[in-house]
């Protein structure tokens, strides 16, 4: 396609959209753009709306306002077109189908102002658009000229009263034009993220010095987050070295902290194998994930040596040395397949909710991660196990309970997997395990059924 | 080490005795202590040796963590309830090393004890040193009820020095730590109370005799500091673990030595398939 466009036009230029970029660039624009109101709403892909209710005085006026902002978007290279108006539906209409910088006051009757703009300015779907123009209803006046006879309005209502949505149905649409209907903006609120760094006037290079500077930024870092009743949840760690060369190394935290011993102490260890080069020049320690924390007690570290490490320091030293999937807990997932009943998640996180468990039958203390291959005497086809031979040895089974059957789930699995058929056995010894054979003599799917050894009794 | 003594919470004693070190004063109070009973808390580090073909080891450990856990709440003085206490909804961390999650497999949440399977915080280390780690940050934490630790065989790292560098973390700050050996050899270690545990065969069900019924294990105490040593058939139930001498259940055991342990001859009744399997009396050994 692009191909066949640069033949026909060789100077084409190509720009790579980029949606998730011109959002956040409007997220800016929106928190900027509150240079003229309070606060302001975004209107994606490419519209702001601010608030300048009581505002217009300070910049002389709607008009002397209106010149403002085009002027400081003219400044930056940015095409505006702009629009006052006392709704936010109207203002929109006239930004975009009405005159250059047009100004609706409120002693303005609006109905008449913005009659001859085409319905498109309502914000509607491009489907009810289509049904609109079909029926012959091309500008806002065609909609409000039958609203003096209640019999239009009606008509148009009753085409469209399934239609719930603001977008989707033009009456509510002309309702929020006209100031009628409340329409609720959700409004852009600026949130800093807690950054604290260091220049250093001597590059470093020695680990000494590094944990030093580390110490001030932790202990920077908590004055911050205290200052904003805060605790760090995730923190990321910069090292600019002299050659321009970054260095990061984030840090997860089970719970919110800003405990600058408990900080430098989990990231100390991530710092072993920072390679300084000829030295790191600035140090930045960013909080790009925080949480309410209320002030507490400080200086852990001294009062966990008396009355111990509360659960999350522990969980967080502990995942921080080996690994953040090494320390897990179990919790039990809706399948009946044993290996699928349970999967991990993180410690502290919320147990998701499930249904009871039918304590019909036992289940293992512990079970293996891959069902183990056993060869097994048993009476065909489907006779209790008698003997069987695990990892080199042989067990006499005495005392068998089952089978207890559980078929594959077929909505998930290919027809072709075989049912289990489980047995709880206790060898002479008295050893108990929980084996299965995998699939029936005769089932039309493979041959002779498989023994394994899935799980370990207690 | 006498700085520890003296932060170990203890009864005060009389001066002579409460200058003495903390290893003094338990070779002295095992000399007047009385035969080990399931419901005596109190004791910080254990060492449960079993094999790694089955999960009696850490099965048993479970239990009698379970059972000191029970016992640990009363206050001092008073006598040991064993009422289940509902509110202790503390976590308890269970940590193995690599080849013990290869060999006896990971817990299973629907198979775990009904008041235990939501507190369970698993931690897979890949070295014996780093199971240490775990093992130490589990004791030293406040919030955990207990910690359970799996290890196969002598890692080098899990010396006497370790051991005792656990054991006074576990005592000076109360969590109690069950330490699963799995085909070990009983090497030095500073753990209060060692256990050699194998499967015994369970009793039979109410309902169906023939089906394996609720967990029993042999166990030995080879070493203890508070108690003599001795052999018991452990068997854990809804109610709680129930311990018996061996000769209390097999009355035919009076020929002493009858009975090999070495190779239990199937019989064809399974019920009374036990009897020659543990049927020993206490001179055997």
């Amino acid at each position: 396609m692009l191909a066949d466009a640069r033949t026909l036009c060789p100077d084409l230029a190509v720009r790579i959209s980029d949606p998730a970029g011109d959002l956040d660039f409007l997220e800016k624009l929106a928190v900027w753009a509150q240079r003229w109101g309070p606060w302001s709403a975004l209107d994606p892909p490419d519209g702001l709306l601010v608030d300048i209710t009581a505002v217009a005085h300070l910049f002389g006026g709607e008009a002397r306002l209106l010149a403002d902002v085009e002027t400081c978007f003219a400044r930056r290279a940015l095409a505006v077109r702009v629009a006052a108006a006392p709704t936010a539906g109207a203002a929109w209409a006239l930004a975009h189908f009405g005159p250059r910088a047009a100004i609706l006051t409120g002693e303005d009757d609006a109905l008449e102002r913005l009659s001859g703009l085409p319905v498109a300015a309502l914000r509607l779907d491009g489907d009810v658009l289509t049904v609109l123009r079909r029926l012959g209803l091309k500008r806002l006046g065609d909609m409000t000229g039958r609203f003096g006879d209640t019999k239009g309005r009606d008509a148009i209502m009753r085409r469209f009263r399934n239609r719930r949505s603001p977008a989707a149905n033009p009456l509510v649409r002309m309702d929020q034009l006209l100031g009628k209907v409340p329409e609720p903006l959700l409004p852009v609120i600026p949130q800093r993220m807690p950054l604290v760094q260091r220049r250093l006037a001597e590059p470093i290079r020695h680990r000494e010095l590094l944990d030093q500077v580390l110490h001030d930024l932790a202990a920077d870092m908590g004055r911050v987050l205290e200052g904003s009743a805060q605790g760090a949840r995730r923190l990321e760690l910069g090292l600019w070295r002299v050659d321009g060369e970054v260095v990061t190394r984030p840090l997860e935290l089970s719970a919110a902290t800003r405990d600058p011993a408990h900080i430098c102490r989990l990231f100390a260890a991530k710092l072993d194998d920072v390679d300084a080069g000829f030295g790191i020049e600035t140090i930045r320690l960013r909080a790009s994930w925080a949480e309410p924390l209320s002030l507490e007690q400080s200086d852990i570290e001294s009062t966990a040596e008396t009355h111990g490490t509360s659960l999350s320091a522990c969980i967080d030293r502990l995942s921080v040395r080996l690994g953040p999937r090494a320390v897990q807990r179990p919790v039990s997932h809706a399948s009946h397949i044993p290996e699928r009943a349970q999967r991990w998640q993180p410690p502290l996180e919320p147990e998701p909710a499930s249904q009871g468990e039918l304590a019909f039958h036992a289940r293992p203390l512990k079970l293996l991660d891959k069902a183990e291959y056993i060869s097994v005497l048993y009476a065909t086809p489907d006779g209790f196990p008698r003997q069987f031979r695990w990892r080199g040895k042989v067990h006499e089974v005495v005392r068998v309970e089952g089978p207890e059957r559980i078929a594959p789930e077929w909505w998930r699995e290919r027809s072709t997997v075989r049912l289990r058929d489980y047995y709880r056995i206790e060898d002479g010894e008295g050893r108990r395990y929980w084996i299965y054979r995998h699939g029936l003599i005769g089932d039309g799917r493979g041959g002779l059924p498989d023994w394994y050894l899935q799980g370990l009794c207690g | 080490m006498q700085a520890d003594a003296d932060s170990l919470p203890c009864p005060p004693l009389s001066g002579a005795i409460a200058d003495l070190p903390a290893t003094v004063r338990g070779v002295m109070s095992a000399r007047v202590s009385a035969k080990w009973t399931p419901g005596q808390g109190r004791i910080y580090h254990s060492e449960v040796f079993a094999s790694g073909r089955d999960s009696s080891g850490v099965c048993a450990a479970l239990a009698l963590a379970q059972d000191g856990l029970l016992a640990r709440k009363p206050a001092l003085g008073a006598a040991p309830a064993r009422v289940p206490e509902i509110s202790d909804q503390r976590a308890i961390l269970w940590v193995q090393d690599r080849s013990s999650v290869r060999l006896t497999g990971r817990p299973y949440r629907p198979g775990l004890p009904a008041d235990l399977r939501h507190r369970i915080i698993h931690v897979v280390a890949e070295k014996p040193e780093d199971v240490l780690f775990a093992l130490e940050e589990g004791v030293r934490c406040r919030d955990l009820a207990c910690v359970i630790g799996e290890v196969t065989g002598n890692p080098k790292a899990l010396g006497f020095t370790a051991s005792r560098r656990l054991s006074l973390a576990a005592e000076r700050h109360g969590v109690p730590l069950w330490l699963v050996r799995l085909d070990a050899d009983h090497d030095l270690s500073s753990a209060r109370m060692r256990w050699d545990v194998r499967a015994a065969p369970s009793p039979p069900p109410r309902w169906n005799a023939d089906a394996p019924g609720n967990p029993a294990w042999r166990a030995r105490l080879f070493r203890s500091r508070m108690h003599p040593p001795g052999e018991w058939i452990l068997r854990s139930d809804p109610a709680g673990l129930s311990a018996q001498k061996p000769a209390e259940i097999h009355h035919d055991s009076t020929a002493p030595a009858a009975a090999n342990e070495c190779d239990p001859k199937p019989a064809p009744n399974p019920v009374d398939l036990d009897r020659p399997t543990v049927g020993r009396s206490m001179a055997a050994l």
